[in-house]
């Protein structure tokens, strides 16, 4: 008897927990199925090399737990404690901690692969997974490499090759035309013939750079005129490119997969719209846009475009999709992709192990008829950055307390740190994917909400807030999303939760509320004492709670008979209007679970001392609060402010990074707006400018020094 | 009577107006208010008045009932504690005869008693009318001072000026705390001292809050403003024992004591001589991750302070690896060694907590004491002997756990077993050695063996030559040093161990 899936429908994590597994050589059981059902993996390798480090790592070794297939980690120095070498079977360093010296160094992975003996390698995305020289060297030493075969690679890697072979296999790119316009009325022809809007630049322009729209004739005479100057003049090349132009695009992928027999299948789509700086930050599937006719539609272009290169292994095909449901081929990745998880809810299927039943030449075993949409997921890319600085900018640390929401139904944590681990300025910031699942959209984001609130993520920045005001948001809720979402919600950069009145005055009593049974339980002592601690008969407290720019005056008051410490029921006043709060405040657990008025709510309160100032995160987003007793707050307005810091004249690194270079010297005169030096942190070169026009005191820093959010760099006179 | 007990409380506020309120301080009544538990304040010789003649100062206008200062008793989270605050808006809160003498009075009955004493600091200095009188009033209370020290814990809070005879009172005490910008505390100010050794300096350079947190080592803490400090006054107070016949308090806790802690089995580097920061360690195995730090930014190769452990108070002595460089002689070291400083740092906090039966939690990892001409000259060997002398001398529970390296003479400081340890322990990172290998090897070899250092590396740099002789008693998993603390602490609360008869020791001062 052979199966090799669970077959109880609905169980869309069961490759997920360990707990739920066991194993017993090749055996596995899914043992959330009552009845037990078992499947014998079949044979694929007996020891696989993941080249990859981070939640990816630890997903394909799980996979390859649950296949009996053994594992081999590779990291730097400094990742020698990390998540992914304590889960494989065998760890070796490769090298020093920048990754092209240690992630990226294919002589010493190669190394590794000949002295553990590995049969495969299983690239993850990044790094080496879509190096074809690197997928050379290992088909040369006889070692599988899980992904299509260099070929492919090759193929897809190339921008204009990718896109002829596309239009060859009929997929629909992007309609344009590259080449030597003669004048403006031919530009006008082939504008037309595209049909408008038509996008115009010089083709040696890269990026963005001198792109001009136009939406009639006169508007294509002028950016002819305007781009082929500029493609005479800066560039010395005639060429222009004229363009169909996506207004308002959607950014949407198929997932396909394909064996070395020929066979390949769509596994739906995948809606990656929400994006910052061109990195995905929530996506889902399936897309709440596509109908079942543009779905097969794409997944058919998709599937033909596999077959011509003769694509094996899970690959993605990108496109761009505009208002009106036309698609345009954008690219195919040739990996796995960080977003899998999604279709993996959706579709039941293990995409990495289907990866490695195909590079190990097994044909598929589904049919497209198999692949179903079951329900709905969403996942949040969970970053180390401070969402308030351009929707996220790095920030490291270690993470002192870590605690993934896995107590909330129908979540997927992919990550590959725990409670402890540095998050540092050499790899990527992202800390986990976190998936939410349900039946349909509305109950996968509702569950999402939930887990958010239910992350606890201290010692490091962290964009929870950003995520979970993107999911609650209308716009999105709706489905009425596109890549340019972000800006277009947020032009002056997000500024975290708005609170409506209730919200501020639920946030106001909750935290009233925490103070008084913290407070209370600070009076108690345990044992007896030889002077009698004496007890305080207050049922009523007067607050003064600071929050923002206000101030509000807040009563507490002892609510029935049920008051200790531990289990709160109050009434609190704010604003005049009486709420009910019941807690059982566990002061020590960083998650709180609170009602308000009848509103369960869990909140964090990540720090607190003993001036009364609290920080909480509620609803994701943290507020500083101050909360004092009522005479305590009136004698407060005698106490002097204290000055700020004039931050004109100095300059601090705002993240943490590695200064690159350094253009000024003591006694330079800079003026406003004037470079000083530059900062990269992860992958971003970051240029800091003067604040205002002076001479240079002192310079804190030089090239190549590592430096922390907040350091000095450098002082104005 | 309650007339003219309104009118004493009207008068202060009145005062307010005129004068505090361009200081930015609270008068004496209103600091007492935030300190003590509401309507908890019972008042003592509100009727006292000066008894000083000359100078006009018989007049009834220059009579104020209760003087210069505020005394009396009162509750902190329930807990007895006698307050003394003194009164700037009288005289400038100068000490007079019936000043010293209404101090005097609640510290006898707080060491009959045996409740702690908290003094708030806002004085001028003597009342020059009164002459010797004041004299004596300072030296009465300096009297009680040493006779209360080591029987109830004595807090000063410094809230003003303090200067001249005045300071030593603070200096007696178990704790001083400062003000930040408000408070100065300084032998001779700064026009004496411009007028006797020609240097310049301001109240701030001179006594500031700044100076004697950072510099002199003289106050153990300061704070933003005077509602800051009073609110973390009362935080404090919930870690301390009302007097040496009580046993540490023991709170209500919610932090499960069996709790593991996994993100220790990782924060030492795999680097020896890389810095990590030792208070990650004491956030994370004390209660609810608080930890209340004596002298921060004083000594910062040492961490002393007071956390939790299932609710009972512990004192806290850890070596700072992250502090990683010293400036001595214009040159850096790379090092988180004793040195002066940090000896006479931990050496004061330790006895305090073996006064008042503070278990104490030792964590080690140093490298030596800080070698150099500068601290042999300062005397680096009766100051190292301090801490050894106090760790030794200490009867309460004493856990230690070397987290990484635990070298020479300074290994056998930090609590070691030898100095009456009850539970030492290492993780496996330990290195318990003489020195490190390279200059052992030079020693032992004289540089002539090769291979030497990897063979001293193999047989010292790990725990377990000290635990085959019982030097350390178990070598732990990182994660469960907060369950093996807990358990062991409760256990040895009902420890007794004594030392021989003597009138006292004598510490090398």
């Amino acid at each position: 008897k052979q199966w090799d899936k669970c077959l109880k429908q609905d169980c869309p994590f069961q490759w997920q927990r360990k707990e739920r597994m066991f194993l017993e050589g090749e055996k596995i059981a899914c043992r959330s199925s009552q009845d037990s059902y078992c499947f014998f993996s079949r044979q694929t390798f007996e020891k696989l090399l993941i080249a990859n480090r981070g939640e990816i790592a630890c997903r394909v070794i799980k996979t390859c737990k649950k296949m009996g297939i053994r594992t081999v980690a590779i990291h730097s120095d400094v990742d020698a404690n990390a998540v992914h070498v304590k889960m494989a079977d065998e760890a070796v360093c490769v090298g020093p901690a920048p990754t092209s010296k240690s992630y990226l160094n294919m002589d010493a992975i190669m190394e590794v692969i000949k002295k553990t003996r590995a049969q495969a390698v299983h690239p993850g995305y990044g790094f080496l997974s879509e190096n074809k020289e690197f997928a050379r060297r290992l088909a040369s030493e006889g070692v599988t490499f899980i992904g299509p075969d260099t070929h492919a690679i090759q193929a897809m890697g190339d921008k204009i090759e990718s896109k002829l072979l596309a239009k060859n296999a009929k997929v629909n790119t992007i309609p344009g035309f590259d080449g030597v316009v003669k004048d403006a009325d031919e530009a006008v022809r082939i504008a037309r013939e595209i049909g408008y809007p038509v996008m115009i630049k010089a083709s040696a322009g890269g990026g963005g750079k001198g792109m001009r729209i136009a939406w009639d004739d006169e508007e294509t005479r002028e950016g002819f005129r305007f781009s082929s100057q500029e493609a005479a003049s800066s560039f010395g090349d005639d060429r222009l490119l004229i363009e169909k132009f996506i207004d308002n695009p959607r950014h949407i992928e198929i997932q396909v997969l394909a064996d070395k027999h020929g066979n390949a299948l769509w596994l739906n789509e995948r809606e990656c719209s929400i994006q910052r700086r061109n990195q995905k930050v929530v996506e889902e599937a399936p897309s709440t846009f596509l109908d079942p006719e543009t779905r097969r539609a794409m997944g058919e272009q998709a599937v033909a475009l596999a077959k011509a290169v003769k694509y094996s292994s899970a690959g993605t095909v990108e496109f761009l999709v505009d208002s009106s449901k036309n698609f345009y081929f954008l690219e195919m990745n040739t990996r796995l992709q960080v977003e899998h998880p999604v279709t993996e809810c959706i579709t039941g299927l293990d995409l990495v192990q289907e990866m490695i039943r195909v590079a190990k030449g097994y044909p598929l075993r589904h049919k497209q008829t198999d692949i179903p949409i079951n329900g709905w997921a969403v996942e949040c890319r969970v970053y180390a950055e401070d969402p308030y600085k351009s929707f996220g900018l790095p920030s490291i640390g270690k993470l002192s307390q870590y605690q993934e929401p896995l107590h909330v139904p129908s979540v997927r944590v992919d990550s590959g740190i725990q409670q402890g681990s540095d998050i540092s300025i050499y790899y990527d910031p992202m800390i986990s994917k976190l998936i939410t699942y349900g039946s349909n959209r509305a109950e996968a984001l509702k569950r999402m909400e939930e887990a958010l609130d239910n992350y606890v993520i201290r010692g490091v920045a962290h964009n929870i807030s950003l995520l979970r005001e993107v999911i609650v948001h209308p716009r999105f809720v709706q489905g009425d999303i596109s890549t340019k979402f972000l800006p277009e919600v947020y032009p002056d950069g997000f500024k975290g939760h708005k609170l409506t009145d209730l919200e501020r005055r639920e946030l106001l009593a909750t935290a009233a509320s925490l103070y008084v049974a913290e407070q209370l339980r600070s009076q108690r002592f345990l044992g007896t004492a030889r002077i009698p601690v004496a007890k305080s008969k207050r049922s009523s407290w007067e607050l003064s709670v600071r929050l923002g720019d206000g101030i509000y005056p807040v009563a507490v008051s002892k609510d029935g008979s049920s008051f200790s410490p531990c289990l709160v029921s109050q009434q609190v006043e704010v604003d005049g209007m009486k709420l009910n709060v019941t807690s059982e405040w566990n002061l020590a657990s960083p998650l709180l679970s609170v009602t308000v008025d009848g509103t369960q709510r869990t909140i964090q309160r990540l720090s607190r001392n003993a001036s009364g100032d609290t920080n909480i995160q509620f609803l994701g987003t943290v507020y500083k609060l101050q909360i004092l007793t009522k005479v305590a707050a009136e004698l407060s307005k005698y106490m002097p402010e204290k000055a700020a810091e004039d931050t004109s004249s100095i300059l601090r690194s705002p993240m943490p990074g590695a200064v690159v270079a350094v253009s000024v010297n003591p006694g330079d005169t800079v003026s406003e707006g004037q470079e000083i030096c530059v900062i990269e942190a992860m992958k971003m070169q970051n240029s800091m400018i003067a604040a205002k026009t002076g001479k240079v005191k002192a310079v804190h820093c030089k090239a190549g020094d590592t430096v922390g959010e907040g350091d000095l760099l450098v002082e104005l006179e | 009577k309650k007339e003219q007990k309104d009118f004493v409380r009207k008068v202060s506020a009145g005062c307010r107006i005129s004068f505090f309120l361009s200081f930015g301080k609270l008068t004496a009544r209103e600091r007492i208010l935030l300190l003590l538990d509401p309507d908890s304040f019972d008042e003592y010789d509100m009727f006292v008045e000066h008894r000083c003649s000359d100078f006009g100062m018989d007049s009834n206008k220059n009579k104020y009932p209760g003087d210069s200062v505020v005394t009396g008793r009162g509750r902190i989270n329930g807990r007895l504690a006698y307050v003394f605050s003194q009164d700037f808006t009288v005289f400038g809160g100068s000490l007079s005869g019936a000043h010293a003498q209404k101090i005097c009075k609640v510290m006898d009955q707080a060491a009959m008693v045996g409740a702690p004493v908290i003094g708030l600091n806002d004085s001028g200095g003597a009342r020059i009318q009164e002459g010797v009188e004041s004299l004596a009033g300072y030296a009465d209370i300096f009297l009680r001072n040493v006779l209360c020290s080591g029987v109830v814990p004595q807090i000063s809070l410094i809230m003003g000026p303090c200067a001249g005879g005045a300071v030593y009172s603070p200096a007696l005490t178990d704790f001083t705390f400062m003000v930040k910008d408000t408070s100065y505390l300084f032998i001779t100010g700064p026009d004496v001292v411009k007028s006797v050794t020609n240097e310049d300096v301001t109240q701030e350079q001179l006594g500031g809050a700044k100076t004697h947190t950072a510099v002199s080592g003289v106050a153990h803490r300061a704070f933003e403003n005077d509602i800051d400090a009073l609110l973390n006054l009362r935080e404090f107070f919930n870690y301390l024992p009302l007097s040496n016949r009580d046993p540490a308090p023991v709170c209500e806790c919610h932090d499960p004591s069996d709790r593991l802690v996994p993100e220790l089995d990782t924060v030492v580097p795999v680097e020896s001589t890389k810095a990590y920061d030792m208070l990650d360690i004491i956030h994370s195995i004390a209660d609810e991750r608080e930890f209340f730090e004596i002298m921060p930014s004083y000594a910062r190769n040492i961490v002393v302070g007071f956390a939790r452990m299932n609710g009972r108070t512990v004192g806290i002595v850890g070596n700072q690896p992250k502090v990683a460089s010293v400036k001595q002689n214009k040159k850096y070291f790379a090092a988180w060694c004793l040195d002066i400083n940090s000896s006479v740092k931990g050496a004061r906090f330790v006895r305090f907590c073996d006064a008042f039966n503070i278990p104490l939690i030792t964590f080690v990892d140093v490298p030596g004491f800080l070698p150099g001409t500068a601290q042999e000259y300062g005397g680096i060997i009766r100051h190292g002997a301090k801490l050894l002398f106090a760790f030794a001398e200490a009867t309460v529970p004493k856990i230690t756990i070397i987290t990484r390296k635990a070298y020479g003479g300074a290994y056998d400081v930090m609590s070691s077993k030898h100095l009456r340890g009850d539970a030492n322990y290492a993780w496996p990172t330990a290195e318990v050695a003489v020195m490190g290998a390279k200059g052992a090897v030079q020693i032992i070899f004289r540089g002539k063996e090769a291979n030497a250092e990897a063979e001293y590396v193999d047989k010292f740099a790990n725990p377990f030559p000290a635990a085959m002789r019982g030097f350390v008693d178990d070598i732990i998993q990182p994660s469960t040093t907060r369950v093996r603390i807990c358990h062991d602490l409760d256990v040895l609360a009902s420890k007794t161990q004594s030392s021989p008869w003597k009138k006292h020791a004598n510490i090398p001062l």
